[in-house]
This record gives structure tokens, sequence and C-alpha cells, in this order.
């Protein structure tokens, strides 16, 4: 029996336990899965003294409220997130990018994203949790990862293997930025839609659908006109890849996708506009504009450089 | 062979085989995965072969486009790779309970029930790939008179192990999941296994499938 451990008092709307994700196995078809947005994902591991591939919990829209149990540890949650900490007969505000030492009895109470979707929570230690595949991240789709592949229910405990000696508070001044335009790579099927559909594409706005998850992002407006065929034989998909199904609404693909589709690829997302575009809420106004390979890998490398520099100041 | 290599995004090369589905383009397909995954190219991290496609994803942090075009252009195929193909024979009940779609597909291929079946079992199947949902297999070829196109609209439900067909292609779905193929039949046997990590799926890329029909009693007894 761990003697240190959370309590889901309220599980919140899509809870899980979410790493760096799993690889090699698209060709039995099981997606990456992993953190939605892997840089707030790594910033919360650093702000705990955790290692930067350690679960973290993450949560969509509304979050869990946690009741903790057991010896002092650290906390904190990364993201555009409003939460309290509840302390004996105190509650306090919490703020994002710090982190915060909590006791036992002391409760987390994770109330919303603001104006974004992902947010995280991580603790500095390590939860007790199964791994499949080299990763514990959820997918409730298959029913893979740890926690059964189930989302977090109420009434559930969580148990911590082991508490991080070093209990430092550490915190970043990180601002979650948002961005107007999404960069994409033309996809290998630009072609199949008519001029006026490609011109639709890039110079339009679309707005983030209400029916879009892990798996993937709808998005609403005008609609693409193909030309050439509205199937194509299913092939391979990665996460970023647009695909314009029959009715002419762009979907696109996130962590959890499926790993086969038949849809024509207008576009796929540079991998630069990833973590910024899984936070876009429905109702977001998305306007996609298009970049090539060369600046793509460039975008990336400076965004990678960047994640690092922030990284090794916490 | 490749007939074109081109970037899907700036994290996956895309393979093109041309656009033909048969046996001897996949199977083409299904050797250039296999060597590639024996040769653990740093930083190639997925490999999603389909009926005449092959997508490479890997990781921007550690490689790029050019350096794993080059790897795959160098790459040597040998013609002797073992495909290790097995020989499977899936128990399938296509007793009424099961087979949802059977009164649609006998309206659409203008044959009886009785003749469905008789074209459908014990033939061979050879499985393109694996994928959409974890482990589902997609088997081929139907015979002409026997492909039927998606439903129009896709079922929210489709139950674990239906046996289902579109076009010139049968699948099996791994557990429960939204699906449009055509259901003719349901197997007791688990073709996803996510506890045996090394080998979850029972079917796997150039394996024969052959469905053998059992009664509604063998099915209810199959797992006991």
């Amino acid at each position: 029996m761990s003697s240190n451990y959370l309590d889901i008092i309220r599980p919140g709307i899509n809870t899980t336990f979410q790493d760096k994700g799993r690889d090699h196995l698209y060709h039995i078809g099981i997606p990456f899965s992993g953190a939605m947005d892997n840089r707030n994902y790594l910033i919360a591991n650093k702000l705990v003294n955790n290692n930067l591939d350690s679960a973290v919990i993450e949560f969509a829209y509304q979050g869990p409220h946690i009741k903790y149990s057991g010896e002092k540890i650290n906390f904190a949650v990364t993201g555009d997130v409003i939460f309290s900490i509840k302390k004996k007969d105190t509650e306090i505000k919490g703020k994002c990018y710090i982190s915060y030492q909590i006791e036992n009895g002391d409760e987390i109470n994770i109330i919303s994203t603001n104006k974004s979707v992902y947010g995280y929570l991580a603790l500095g230690g390590e939860l007790d949790l199964k791994f499949q595949w080299n990763s514990c991240s959820i997918n409730t789709k298959a029913n893979i990862g740890s926690n059964d592949g189930k989302k977090l229910d109420i009434g559930q405990r969580i148990n911590l293997k082991k508490i991080n000696s070093n209990k430092d508070i550490k915190k970043t001044n990180y601002i979650n930025t948002k961005i107007e335009n999404i960069r994409v790579i033309k996809g290998t099927n630009f072609d199949y839609f008519s001029e006026e559909g490609k011109k639709i594409f890039y110079e339009k706005e679309f707005i983030v659908s209400k029916l879009s998850d892990r798996m993937g992002m709808r998005l609403e407006g005008p609609k693409i006109e193909n030309i050439v065929n509205t199937n194509i034989k299913s092939e391979g998909l990665i996460k970023g890849v647009i695909q314009v199904p029959a009715d002419g609404n762009p979907i696109i693909m996130l962590s959890d996708h499926g790993t086969i589709g038949g849809y024509p690829k207008i576009g796929v997302v540079a991998s630069v506009d990833y973590d910024r575009l899984v936070q876009m809420s429905p109702g977001s106004k998305i306007k996609f504009k298009e970049i090539n390979l060369s600046d793509a890998e460039t975008l990336f490398k400076l965004y990678e450089m960047e994640t690092q520099n922030l990284l090794s100041q916490i | 062979m490749i007939k074109n290599i081109s970037n899907l995004g700036d994290a996956a090369l895309y393979c093109d085989f041309g656009n033909e589905v048969n046996k001897s383009i996949n199977s083409e397909v299904i050797k250039y995965f296999k060597t590639i995954k024996e040769k653990k190219f740093e930083g190639i991290n997925n490999l999603t072969p389909s009926y005449n496609k092959l997508i490479i994803s890997y990781d921007l942090k550690k490689t790029n486009f050019k350096e794993v075009k080059k790897f795959i252009e160098n790459i040597n195929i040998e013609d002797s790779k073992k495909t290790n193909s097995k020989k499977l024979e899936i128990p399938v009940c296509c007793h009424e309970n099961f087979s949802m779609d059977i009164k649609r597909l006998e309206k659409i291929l203008k044959l009886s029930r009785e003749k469905i079946l008789e074209n459908f079992l014990n033939k061979e199947y050879f499985c393109y790939m694996t994928g959409f949902i974890a482990g589902m297999p997609f088997l081929g070829d139907l015979d002409e008179n026997m492909r039927a196109q998606r439903l129009e609209t896709p079922r929210v439900k489709v139950p674990k192990g239906s046996v289902a067909l579109t076009e010139q292609f049968a699948n099996i779905y791994t557990f429960e999941s939204p699906g449009g193929w055509n259901i003719l039949g349901n197997t007791p046997l688990d073709i996803f296994d996510s506890s045996k990590e090394d080998k979850p799926n029972l079917i796997n890329p150039g394996d024969i499938v052959i469905f053998k029909e059992i009664s509604l009693d063998q099915y209810k007894n199959y797992n006991e």
C-alpha cells in the first residue's frame, strides 16, 4: 500500500495520463498519442524536477479536482489554466509556470483552461502507472496504456511510486502565444481540388468545430471542392495531415489519429505550429498559410532551440 | 519498385509504388517495410505500409527529409527476403444476429445469401495492410461480383469481431469502433490483443486468411 496518493474528487472532461507517446507501431494501427502540446508537457516536468519524459496528467477544458495524501510534494500546472489550491481552511488562486508544495490533505482544483484546450499537471515524483509499448499514454479509442486505456474517473486513487527529494521551487515566465495563421506544406493530393478550392484553402477563414478531440480537429467554413475523386486508396497518415472528405470540410489529424485514411490530403501542418494548433478551442478562427519544406525545417529548428532554451533556464 | 519519393509535411517521406492495387505491388511495399524496419535508421519513428504506398515518418529533431530520402534511395532490398507469412483460418459466424448488412448485400450484389456466403467462405485472402484501428486487417481480393460500396452513413458503433466487406476487400473490426463497411458476420477470435506487446496482431501484412463458417452454438462455445 502506497502512502502517497491522489484521490480524484472530480475527473474533469477529458483527463488522461500522457507522456512522450509511443513509436514504431503505426504499421499495426497504433498511433503516437502522447501529450498534445509537447512544449507545455516538457515545461511541466522540468518545473517539478522530473525527468522530461515522465508521465503527467493532461486535461482539456475542465480539469480534475484532486485531493492529495502523503508526504510533501511539489506540483506545477502549465498551459493557460485557472486553478486553485486548498490548504486547510485557505484557498488560494494558483499560477501556471511555478511549482508549489502541497502536503497531506491539500487539494488542487483545476477549474478550466482559458481560451485554450489542453493543460498539464505534473507532480514531483513518479506516478505508479502501467506501461504499454514503453509509454503510459492513454489512448481511449483502442483502450491502450495506463488506467486500462480509459479516462480518469471519479473516486479513483492514483498512487505515487516515488517522490522527488529535490523540492526546490522553480518558475518561468513563459507566455502561451497565439498564432493567427497555421503554416502548412502542400499535401500529396493538393491537385485533387479545384482552383477555387485551393484558393479557399489558403485565403478563407475556417472555424474549429466542437467535434474535435485528441484524434482530430474538424473545421467548418467554405467548402473545398474536389474535382478528381473524393476517395483515395487507403494509405498511411501522420499527425498534422489535413484530409478533405466528400463534404468539403477539412479534418486535421491529431495525436490519436487513425493510422490509415482514404480521404485526399490537401496539406500537412508544419511541425513548428502543432503545439499551438492543438490549443485552438472550438469557435477559434484558423487561416492556413503555405510554406515550403526547407522553411518548415528551419522554423522547427528555431522552435526546438527556443524550447531547449526555455527548459535550460528553469 | 518505388516510383517516386516526395515529402508528406516536414516529418515524413511519401514513397509511391504506383496507383494499382495488387499483390505483387503490395509485396514490394512489404519487402521495403521489413528491410527498412530491420535497419533501424536513427530518427525514423514509424513506417506505414499500405496497398501501394509506404509512409516513413521521422523525428525532425534527429533527422530530416534529405537524410532519410538518401537512406531509402541507397537501401539494398533483397529479393530473397523472407516475408514470414502465415496461413490462418478465421472462424466466422454468419447467423442473422451478426450479419447486419446481408439484406443490403443481397440487394446490391443481386445474389442470394447462400451464394454470397459460398463466394466468400473457404477462399484465400491476402493481408495487404493492418491499421486504421489497431490490428484491423485489410484482406483481398473479393470476387468481382462481391464488391459493394460503403454504407452511405457509417455506423457509430460496429461490434467487435465484425467481418465486413467493401469494394475488393474484407476486414475485421478488432474492437468496437465507428465504421461504414458491410457487415457479413462475426468472429469470436481476438484479432488484436494489446497484452501481447511483441505480437498484438493475429494477422499481419503478407499473411493468407481463410474464413471458415461456424454455427451460432459453436460461436457461443468458442471461448469456453
